[in-house]
């Protein structure tokens, strides 16, 4: 009567006392470890939000000069200070110029020294950090320079060094990319020092590992080492910080172009055009809520991304 | 401790010295001249002599000595001459300001008031608000209030000075025109009335700077206080039958401030160096601002103090929570 090869017809259930039920059948498969941390981080709604947040505002930034075609230096006198419309959906400024433009390419410049002056501290933190818990003999030195680091008053010396050697760097490589250039190197020489402690931290727990011992006793080399047992360990700490330093390199750039330190006037970033805004404070009080709205919604968005990553890294939450 | 103290103290002395070299360094080796404001028109060798007369005619081993000297020393001497009218510093050669030709430590006196009333104003209120915030959004963990607080600190983290301070002169200064939006630092205060216009255009700076500090030390506040409700000891207190306000504000808040306050005190030079921006916003002729203007006119010897005066209050306050956290924490040794 009953065939003795019949098939279940649904597969067999794990019942886990945390988490939802999985089936069997896909638990024997080993999970990625990073589809592990997407399913967390998806559950941490402000993250979600931050997220979609800021790609939206990258989509913006990359795709919005294709379909919003009015140059952002065109100066056109007659349509100066004009309100909202449907010609120029933010208005224009004192030399008629389109704030809509002039916010994406701001946007663009912003969020590319966001992104650089990040990969750049990103770089150097993670280097210190590794060569620091890695090399024993290098460690004192390494975490000297970085306590020396911390103790320098870092806005009052950005903008001694951005002051003094503007000029030299605008005539080395034109007024745009040496400013660019300068900006970039200053926020990311000055913003290492946290990523470098805790990635050494990090570091220093994981060569207490069976595994380095095991990958040691086979006799790697100590670059082959670091490339592929350490640095892949220390991810999770490097993704945050890489977050934090998004919004700590928009902030700074930002604050370095509202003193009139930053990007000039012609070439500018969200920092520089809530500054240029602030002259017209009395008159036109809504030009500085664009820019002003941009920067602190973007660094919102990438301080709740951070968030949201570091309760999905933690594998102490993630079963939660 | 008191050696940890001693130990502490003569570490910081080196980290001082070196700040100071890589400030002078970076001043000196800059491409910047300091005659560039002269006229074409002054021949050369007169801009010589003009660039002897300010000192530069040494080598740079010299000048930095001198500088130390004179920052060190001199500067120290001056101040006790000020106080109690001795005369040990007549005669002594001060760091001089290449824009107004005064001694830069006058006019660092004469701005430092109005800096330290709005920050250190700021400051206060910050953690006088943000502790209360920490300490009930932790009891209440996940209620609407922590909630609510989380998300309110999260704007305070990310809306940057220049922001929210323009954001607020937009509000009360032209909109409702009930705040001055510059910051009058000539008002003498004498009676109600001039208390009441003094109060007026203090809220403003004081609020964005608090903002920015509440954000900070809440969460913090909120943390620890999360890791102590937890511990054994916090049962035991309850188990007693002691009262839920004597279990929180006694028992759990004296061991969660342990941490708070040294983030406190290392948040002080932070808070100065956001009050550059916020004495930008506000037009407060303080410290911040000195710097501002005397890095726009190339006044090194007036960058280059400033800057070292930031230095010393990180390391100082640096010192003070890590003296502090021993104090405070009998667990901790150093030694």
């Amino acid at each position: 009567m009953t065939d003795p090869v019949t098939r279940p017809k649904t597969a067999p259930v794990i019942h886990n006392a945390v988490g939802p039920a999985q089936p069997a059948g896909l638990s024997a498969l080993p999970r990625n470890q990073w589809l592990e941390v997407w399913d967390q981080f998806r559950r941490h709604k402000g993250a979600v939000a931050g997220l979609g947040f800021f790609m939206l505002m990258l989509l913006a930034v990359g795709v919005g000069p294709l379909l919003w075609d009015i140059d952002p230096k065109y100066i056109d006198i007659p349509a100066r200070n004009a309100g909202p419309s449907l010609a120029h959906p933010f208005g224009t400024d004192q030399l008629g110029r389109d704030t809509l433009a002039r916010m994406i390419s701001g946007g663009q410049t912003s969020v590319a020294v966001g992104l650089m002056a990040m990969a750049l501290s990103l770089f150097l933190g993670t280097l210190i950090g590794v060569l620091a818990g890695y090399f024993r003999r290098l460690d004192g030195l390494l975490m000297r320079l970085t306590d020396l680091f911390l103790a320098l008053p870092l806005l009052p010396l950005l903008l001694v060094v951005i002051m003094l050697f503007r000029d030299t760097l605008r005539s080395a490589f034109g007024p745009e990319t040496g400013i660019f250039i300068l900006i970039v190197a200053v926020i990311g020489m000055t913003s290492w020092m946290q990523t470098a402690r805790i990635v050494r931290g990090d570091v220093l727990a994981i060569k207490e590992r069976e595994f380095v011992l095991a990958a040691r006793s086979i006799g790697t080399p100590d670059r082959r080492m670091i490339t592929r047992h350490i640095l892949p360990n220390v991810m999770s700490p490097i993704l945050v910080s890489a977050t934090l330093g998004i919004a700590n390199a928009i902030i700074t750039e930002s604050a370095l172009s509202f003193l009139g330190l930053g990007f000039p006037s012609d070439f500018p970033t969200w920092g520089r055009l809530l500054f240029d805004s602030t002259d017209y404070l009395q008159q036109y009080p809504e030009r500085v809520m664009w820019p002003g709205l941009a920067i602190s919604l973007s660094v919102l968005s990438v301080n709740y991304i951070g968030d949201g990553l570091r309760d999905a890294l933690d594998p102490r939450i993630r079963g939660r | 401790m008191l050696i940890f103290t001693f130990r502490r103290l003569l570490i910081s002395v080196p980290t001082l010295l070196f700040i100071a070299l890589v400030i002078f360094l970076l001043l000196d080796l800059s491409p910047g001249d300091p005659m560039a404001q002269v006229p074409l028109t002054v021949p050369p060798e007169v801009k010589e002599k003009m660039r002897l007369a300010l000192g530069l005619g040494e080598p740079g081993y010299i000048r930095f000595a001198k500088w130390l000297i004179q920052f060190f020393w001199i500067e120290p001497l001056n101040t006790v001459d000020h106080i109690f009218g001795t005369g040990f510093a007549e005669g002594k050669l001060r760091v001089i300001s290449w824009q107004t030709r005064s001694p830069v430590m006058d006019i660092i006196y004469q701005r430092l008031p109005q800096t330290l009333w709005v920050v250190g104003l700021s400051y206060v209120v910050g953690v006088l608000i943000a502790l209360p915030i920490g300490i009930y959004s932790a009891y209440r963990q996940y209620s609407v209030f922590d909630q609510a607080g989380t998300f309110v600190s999260m704007v305070g983290y990310s809306v940057p000075p220049f922001f929210s301070g323009v954001l607020l002169i937009v509000i009360f200064s032209v909109k409702l025109g009930w705040l001055p939006s510059i910051y009058d630092t000539t008002h003498v205060v004498n009676d109600w009335a001039s208390f009441k216009v003094q109060l007026k255009q203090m809220i403003m700076p004081v609020m964005v700077l608090a903002l920015q500090t509440t954000a900070q030390i809440s969460r913090f506040m909120r943390a620890s206080m999360l890791d102590n409700l937890n511990q054994d000891y916090v049962r035991t207190a309850r188990a007693k039958g002691m009262s839920e306000s004597v279990v929180v504000m006694v028992h759990v808040l004296r061991n969660s401030m342990i941490p708070v306050v040294t983030v406190i005190a290392m948040g002080v030079p932070g808070i100065f160096g956001g009050a550059i921006i916020t004495e930008q916003v506000f037009k407060v002729n303080g410290i911040g601002q000195l710097l501002i203007t005397s890095i726009q006119a190339n006044d090194l010897p007036m960058v280059q103090t400033l800057t070292f005066i930031f230095a010393v209050l990180i390391v100082v306050f640096n010192l003070i929570a890590d003296i502090l956290y021993g104090v405070l924490d009998p667990r901790i040794r150093y030694d």
